[in-house]
């Protein structure tokens, strides 16, 4: 049993289901009354980095920025992607050596 | 600096979001999730509004109230006519069984409490000689702590009415069903947390699609939706970790060992959709004591037909969205539900109509 | 007397509810009048001394909240300020308030008193007093504890309703939100949550007064039940226009984001007693603001929208991430959620 506490409320969770040891000071994933993960900082700064090089490297692939336009998230902008019955192998670009990046 | 592990900065939603548009495919891409809280958090922050026109986003069954059958919410009630306490978590409360909820047999006089926990439910039940009973609703990431309850030596008075179920069989069986026209699925994030990103290979010899797990947070959804987009922009399709920080290939052993030691997995029915094999749990022998519906002598209603004109089986399917329902906002309100898409509180039809679903804003 | 309950006999005009009335209740009230006949006349009505000009404004509420005494008040607090908080929103200055009391046999006299001294203590923040009351008594079980009714009598220069605002108006919030639905859901016993959270519950209109003198001031409303999601929607719906808000300007505290997370409840559908919403002219918002703030309960007050025309009757969010959606008239009371 731990007390966990979420931007200064206090209750605690079981350790039942969580395979690590913990101790105060860490941060835990929490689902009704049970920590299931334990989360460190370190991975939460990597989230960061996951978004921003997904960002940078799409659009550093695309010369042609997408329509600025406000509240046109609704109108497909930008260079035509290549489509699934196209080629089967993938592009030469930068796409591919992404690709294993993620996750 | 204390990590608040929230991610919704203004910037990176834009930065996805022309992620996003780079890679918005020319024809219609049905992406389909499978998790409540996903919908939520999409729903709530408006995220639909970054997607290009191409690309719909659908919520499956990922309501574990709403795919909850109504027999089991009969026999919930019927145990609690019994006598017997019922411990429920609050968003079952209202859901609809053949006549009547959770809800309103509390205010028949029935003992039915809600808890945030299993945890709680056993607590209650040694503080009494009477009947406790816990209606054990949830997808895989619930079903460890009613394991874990069960190891921990309950006391004889103390019961569970099992209706857990797991999510991925359910999303392969979505996947054989005529129309359904799925081309990419968001994975559920704590689901994943409990089973690792390995329990969704199951369908990529059959069905080529991309399947990213996704965490809840705006910016981890527009996240994995940039990398579903370029998946199918590469022509790949498999399994990939949107959510690293919570999800591992092999996912939770600890909680996976829990419920293997005390669950077996079952045919079970799923509200709107049927009996999927394999999709659900089932008491081992050893721990058949506590199984609620030994318990009791239970007279459960006529199931009741279904509503002509109510489509919540092909919401729950992802083959519609709320507002392709004839009854959605008429007759069918959460404060006058019709189907269980608008009582659960996760259902897409409660979600779209509180928090304005797909209206273009 | 420490032990000392209330008695059928309490509530039945007699001896002693006469002794009750002047042991406890009499000296909490008596020393401010409310006119000519005051309560310490204890007759069958009292005189109010009214100004010769400006609006009168009444209202009325009854109190049921449970728990009694919960962190940061209890229903004494909780129907003083409440009645005083209708009158403020209304523009009016309060006068008087009358209170009347339905309780169950066998409530302790001391937690009566405890509620007493709450009310009189929001009322001496004001310079309000208590013009009248009632006391009833029923069997065990016939009502839950204590039941409250206040109704309440002001004055307002020129009252101002909850519907009259412009195109391009803009929304203030005088605080945090939240805070009193949270610290009550928090206090229940069954989910087992510490927190330091405190019910918002105060008079408002210390703060408000000053802030009305700005003038500029088109509607107000204090976001009770149903939260602000509520308040805001039946401002949009009345007025026929659209509240434009922007979610990251919200005030929320940290322990109520806390709460709302561990719940599954939203901080915008739960109940808040010590907060306003005003809808005020755009050039008047910086002066408003900046009024509200020189008050200690208004030291987090912010800007956080604008009356538009886009969908009238609708009250629009948009989203910390740069997403919209409508925030929409809360339904029911809030139930905890699994996942």
């Amino acid at each position: 049993m731990a007390v966990v506490d979420y931007n200064g409320v206090r209750t605690t969770a079981r350790l039942d289901a969580l395979p690590d040891r913990i101790s105060p000071g860490d941060y835990v994933l929490v689902h009704t009354g049970f920590a299931i993960r334990r989360l460190s900082p370190e991975d939460g700064e990597e989230t960061l980095r996951l978004f921003d090089e997904l960002a940078a490297s799409l659009a550093a692939e695309s010369p042609a920025k997408p329509a600025q336009n406000a509240g046109d998230a609704r109108s497909a902008g930008g260079e035509p992607p290549n489509s699934r019955d196209q080629a089967a192998t993938p592009p030469a670009s930068g796409g591919s050596s992404t690709s294993g990046r993620a996750g | 600096m204390t990590p608040s592990f929230q991610y919704s900065d203004p910037k990176r939603g834009r930065d996805l979001r022309d992620a996003i548009r780079i890679l918005a495919p020319p024809e219609t891409f049905k992406i389909v999730h499978v998790c409540g809280t996903h919908e939520m958090a999409i729903t709530r922050n408006g995220l639909r509004r970054f997607l290009p026109e191409t690309v719909d986003l659908l919520e499956g069954p990922g309501c574990p109230v709403c795919v909850t059958p109504a027999a089991d919410i009969d026999t919930a009630i019927a145990i609690a006519h019994a006598g017997a306490t019922l411990c429920t978590f609050g968003d079952m409360i209202r859901v609809p069984g053949s006549e009547c909820s959770l809800d309103q047999a509390r205010s028949d006089g029935c003992d039915i409490r809600t808890v945030l926990s299993v945890a709680d439910a056993v607590e209650a039940a040694r503080t009494t000689d009477e009947e406790v009973v816990f209606f054990a609703v949830g997808f895989e990431t619930t079903t460890p702590m009613t394991a874990a309850i069960l190891l921990d030596d309950p006391p004889s008075n103390f019961s569970v009415l099992v209706s857990h179920k797991q999510v991925p069989q359910a999303m392969a069986a979505l996947l054989d069903l005529p129309d359904s026209r799925i081309a990419a699925y968001l994975a559920p994030g704590h689901v994943s947390t409990i089973i690792g990103t390995r329990s969704y290979e199951s369908w990529l010899t059959t069905h080529r699609i991309p399947t990213v797990v996704g965490g809840f947070e705006p910016l981890d959804i527009l996240y994995a939706i940039a990398l579903i987009l370029r998946q199918h922009r590469d022509g790949t399709a498999k399994v990939e970790n949107g959510y690293p920080r919570a999800v591992a290939t092999d996912g939770n052993p600890a909680a996976l060992m829990l419920i293997e030691e005390v669950f077996e997995t079952a045919e079970v029915a799923w509200r709107g959709i049927g009996r999927i094999p394999g999709s659900g749990y089932r008491l081992r022998s050893r721990f058949e004591h506590f199984d609620a519906r030994g318990r009791f002598t239970i007279a459960l209603p006529e199931e009741r037909a279904d509503v002509p004109g109510c489509r919540c089986p092909d919401v729950l399917t992802a083959r519609a969205v709320p507002t392709d329902c004839p009854l959605f906002s008429a007759r069918c309100t959460p404060l006058t539900p019709v189907g269980p898409c608008m009582v659960g509180t996760e259902g897409a039809c409660s979600i779209w109509f509180r928090y304005g679903g797909r209206e273009s804003l | 007397m420490s032990d000392e309950r209330i008695t059928s006999l309490h509530g039945a005009g007699g001896e002693l509810m006469g002794e009750l009335l002047a042991k406890i209740v009499l000296p909490r009230f008596a020393h401010r009048s409310s006119g000519r006949i005051d309560l310490a006349a204890l007759d069958d009505g009292a005189t109010v001394d009214v100004p010769r000009s400006g609006d009168l404004v009444l209202t009325t509420d009854s109190h049921v909240v449970k728990p009694i005494f919960f962190p940061g008040g209890d229903i004494g607090t909780l129907a003083a300020a409440g009645t005083i908080n209708d009158l403020a929103v209304m523009g009016a200055r309060p006068l008087v308030l009358t209170l009347a009391a339905v309780i169950e046999e066998g409530f302790l006299i001391r937690d009566l008193e405890r509620i007493l001294d709450s009310f009189a203590s929001v009322l001496e923040e004001v310079g309000a007093t208590v013009a009248c009351g009632d006391t009833k008594v029923m069997p065990p079980g016939d009502v839950d504890g204590i039941v409250l009714n206040t109704t309440g009598l002001g004055v307002a220069a020129h009252a101002i309703s909850d519907t009259r605002m412009e195109l391009g108006d803009r929304v203030i919030l005088t605080g945090s939100i939240g805070d009193h639905g949270m610290a009550l859901l928090a206090a229940r016993a069954e989910f087992h949550l510490k927190t330091t959270l405190e019910s918002d519950v105060a008079p408002l209109w210390p703060m408000i007064e000053p802030a009305l003198e700005v003038g500029g001031i088109r509607a107000m409303k204090d976001p009770t039940r149903g939260g602000l999601a509520a308040a805001l929607n039946e401002m949009a719906r009345k007025a026929t226009v659209t509240l434009e808000i922007d979610e990251s300007s919200i005030p929320i505290l940290d322990p109520v984001v806390g709460l709302s997370e561990i719940l599954g409840i939203s901080p915008l559908e739960v109940a808040n007693e010590g907060k306003a919403v005003l809808i005020v002219s755009p050039g008047s918002a910086d002066a408003i603001l900046k009024a509200l703030r020189k008050h200690p309960l208004g030291t987090r007050a912010a800007i956080v929208g604008t009356v538009t025309d886009e969908y009238p009757g609708r009250v629009i969010l948009g989203t910390e991430v740069g997403g919209r959606r409508f925030l929409d008239m809360p339904l029911g009371d809030p139930v905890p959620r699994i996942c």
